[in-house]
């Protein structure tokens, strides 16, 4: 009895000891270099962070490797809600930027002199960590300019010219279709966010503002209405595709040819060559087809930024960092060729990307189109609560795309407002 | 203890037994809560806490001031019910809930049925090759609903799908599962899948408990087999189909993992398709975890609701004999 006793109290004891250390968390001060948490999910980029250890033994940053931008964001928020568990670094994709700063979670780098760094970066890039102030909120690293790939043997097979506007486009689309009806020019996929946004951020669109002290939503406007009508319409008459994309049916078309086109982004060898390997030096790219061809324009898929968290005790010796990654030219270098990105950095963009991706050896100049392509990058806001219309975007044109009706999918764009605007008034945001 | 040995005893003796008593006494109180204790911890700590702590939520919002910029433009005040209403009135909800209502009605009785009439044809005696069969289907439920919502996913899908492949061979049309009419099917054809094996377990369990006295008696009588299984082997195991019929509800309002998988397939599966999933998606992609919280005390006290109703009515046929 006695005996059981005790190893009852002892199990105590034991389970009062697990949930102890389950709540504390390494802290305080110590001596020595400072030491800095990295919360990323660019693939291997712990390497190029090994180059900077080596060469800078009083600022030691180890990297977190993340899930993904989501989870990170999630887990994130809720450190900062906790109060603490947050990293020092995040990897923020830049429709996060003003989710995380209206949840105080990114320090603003402004007083710590990351105003020096706006040369570095595209206007409209840059704009996304300012939010269009003076502060800045994070360093861009990655941008994905969207570009239009396509398949150059099946469209020398079938006759066809690529597309430079958006009525070539439609045209392409119904004589593919004509020629053969196993394939597609492209898909309409309710399931990329993302994609739709760079999209109406070519034909004009910035869904957020700010306008003093208030909000603006654009979602419902002229630019956004004119790209869900055309793709809307295209859907309806049947000659693009309206399942989602990156599903096992759309990597087999990629693969068999069924899929002979993709309004994709700069970081499309890396989808291509996983999701298509048979198709190797068989496809080319090119600018997206254009609304007004005299004044090219391309949205952004994707890319992402570093930002400082505010439970980091060393926001300068973290800014220090965060410059060397995403601007020095050997670090740039190491990232486009270690984790595969795109650089935000316009100067040693140029120096580090030379080669053309092995999967698109067959065209040699695709880093000089990419180049041309990104410096028409139309400016964008995102708004703090981007999270909301893209799940809007989500559901709404699911929807509409099952329904194939054009009707249906200018409606979508109106309902995303509407979420996107309810969504700011019921959390206190003056919108107006 | 006897009156001769009572007297025997010294003083001495006899206060070693009080303080032996009282520590007793002691033990006696403390061991059994000594020993409870690391459930007790761990029940408060990671069930009473979480659930009193999700309640204090859904009475809760956010305030933002201004841009809601920076530090502290963004507050938790007091929302009263207001997240209460706005879960009970959102026609998102509503609808979600409807879904699994049907998708309830597809499911239990198909999964129930085919479990029962697997454990009774086990059970008879004219089966052959049973554990293989038993095994063979009960496997799939050892198959995590992730896993097999990506199997059935790529059948479904008809550029990808076997299935589609040998339709289109032969020349006929094949019904395409992911279409927003049949998409509920699918989803209840996998947890069909899943679920029979378990099912069936749990019954042909209770089947095998049955006293062989019991079926010798009706075979005297001249009953069949079919006889026996409608008139002895189901009632005898009433107990057995009520619990996994409880469930089976339980586990369709909670039906999650499944259209999660399968969402990015397909055009038909909302964001909110079923509750929890509208859950998830207000607390971790819009992060609003104040109305998640609420949806989330609603579903709850449905289930505890429905559960309750179920067994009542039940009950009192089911488990009659044992009173």
């Amino acid at each position: 009895m006695r005996k059981s006793f005790r190893a009852g109290a002892a199990l105590t004891v034991a389970t009062a000891a697990m949930l102890a250390t389950g709540c504390s968390a390494g802290s305080g001060a110590e001596p020595g270099p400072v030491e800095l948490t990295y919360w990323a999910w660019a693939p291997e980029l712990d390497k190029v962070v090994e180059v900077w250890n080596e060469e800078n033994p009083d600022i030691q940053v180890t990297v977190q490797k993340q899930d993904g931008g989501d989870p990170a964001i999630t887990k994130l928020l809720t450190a900062i809600k906790a109060g603490n568990g947050a990293p020092d670094l995040i990897q923020a994709e830049y429709q996060k930027i003003p989710t995380l700063v209206s949840s105080d979670a990114l320090t603003d780098l402004a007083p710590v002199g990351a105003g020096d760094l706006a040369g570095n970066f595209a206007d409209g890039v840059w704009s996304s960590v300012t939010l269009g102030g003076d502060s800045v909120y994070a360093v861009p690293q990655d941008s994905g300019p969207m570009m239009f790939f396509y398949r150059e043997d099946i469209f020398n097979e079938l006759g066809l010219t690529v597309p430079t506007t958006w009525d070539e486009y439609a045209e392409t689309a119904r004589a593919v279709r004509a020629a053969d009806p196993t394939k597609f020019l492209g898909t309409f996929s309710a399931n990329d966010a993302g994609w739709f946004t760079g999209l109406s951020q070519q034909a004009g669109a910035s869904w957020w503002g700010i306008d003093g002290e208030a909000w603006t939503v654009g979602v419902d406007e002229e630019p956004t209405q004119k790209v869900a009508e055309f793709w809307g319409g295209l859907v309806e008459e049947g000659v693009i595709d309206n399942t989602p994309m990156y599903t096992p049916e759309w990597n087999a078309g990629l693969n068999d040819g069924s899929r002979i086109a993709w309004t994709g982004a700069v970081w499309g060898p890396g989808v291509l060559g996983g999701n298509a390997p048979d198709t190797a030096g068989l496809w080319k790219v090119a600018p997206l087809p254009q609304w007004d061809a005299s004044t090219p324009a391309t949205g952004n898929w994707g890319g992402s930024s570093t930002g400082v968290t505010t439970q980091s005790e060393h926001p300068e010796e973290a800014l220090e960092f965060i410059t060397w990654l995403n601007t020095d030219p050997e670090a740039v270098a190491a990232l486009v060729e270690t984790s595969g990105i795109y650089p935000a950095d316009t100067a040693s963009a140029a120096s580090a990307l030379s080669k053309a991706p092995g999967f698109f050896g067959n065209q040699p100049d695709f880093y000089d189109v990419a180049a041309d392509i990104a410096k028409t990058v139309k400016p964008f806001t995102y708004g703090p609560n981007a999270n909301v219309t893209y799940s809007a975007y989500n559901d709404e044109f699911a929807k509409a795309a099952d329904a194939r009706s054009q009707a249906a999918f200018v409606d979508a764009v109106a309902v995303m407002q509407k979420i996107t605007v309810d969504d700011l008034e019921k959390a206190g945001f003056t919108v107006k | 203890m006897t009156a001769a040995s009572t007297e025997a005893r010294t003083g001495a003796e006899r206060r070693k037994t009080g303080t032996h008593r009282r520590r007793d006494l002691r033990t006696r109180v403390l061991v059994p809560y000594a020993m409870l204790a690391p459930g007790i911890l761990l029940f408060v700590a990671f069930m009473a806490a979480p659930i009193l702590y999700t309640l204090f939520l859904s009475f809760q919002k956010t305030q933002v001031s201004g841009l809601g910029l920076g530090a502290g433009a963004r507050t938790q005040v007091f929302a009263g019910v207001e997240n209460y209403v706005t879960a009970l009135t959102d026609p998102e909800f509503a609808a979600s809930v409807g879904r699994v209502l049907l998708y309830g009605l597809v499911l239990i009785p198909t999964m129930l049925g085919l479990a029962l009439l697997f454990a009774l044809l086990l059970d008879s005696k004219r089966a052959r090759a049973t554990s293989f069969s038993r095994i063979a289907i009960f496997l799939p439920y050892a198959v995590p609903a992730v896993i097999s919502s990506l199997l059935w996913g790529f059948l479904y899908l008809p550029g990808v799908s076997p299935f589609y492949f040998v339709f289109d061979a032969v020349g006929w049309d094949a019904p395409e599962i992911l279409s927003s009419q049949l998409v509920l099917f699918g989803i209840a054809n996998i947890a069909l899948w899943g679920g029979v094996g378990f099912n069936m377990v749990v019954m042909f369990t209770s089947l095998r408990a049955v006293p062989s006295e019991i079926y010798e008696a009706a075979r005297i009588d001249g009953a069949s087999e079919v006889q026996m299984a409608l008139r002895i082997k189901i009632p005898i195991i009433a107990p057995a189909l009520v619990m996994t019929s409880l469930f089976s509800m339980i586990a369709t309002l909670q039906v999650f993992a499944e259209p999660t998988t399968l969402r990015p397939l397909t055009n038909t599966l909302s964001t909110s398709w079923t509750p929890l999933m509208k859950i998830y998606r207000d607390a971790f992609t819009r992060d609003d975890i104040y109305s998640a919280a609420a949806s989330s005390i609603v579903i709850a006290l449905a289930t505890f609701v429905i559960s309750f109703v179920f067994l009542r009515i039940v009950q009192k046929r089911a488990f009659g004999q044992e009173e």
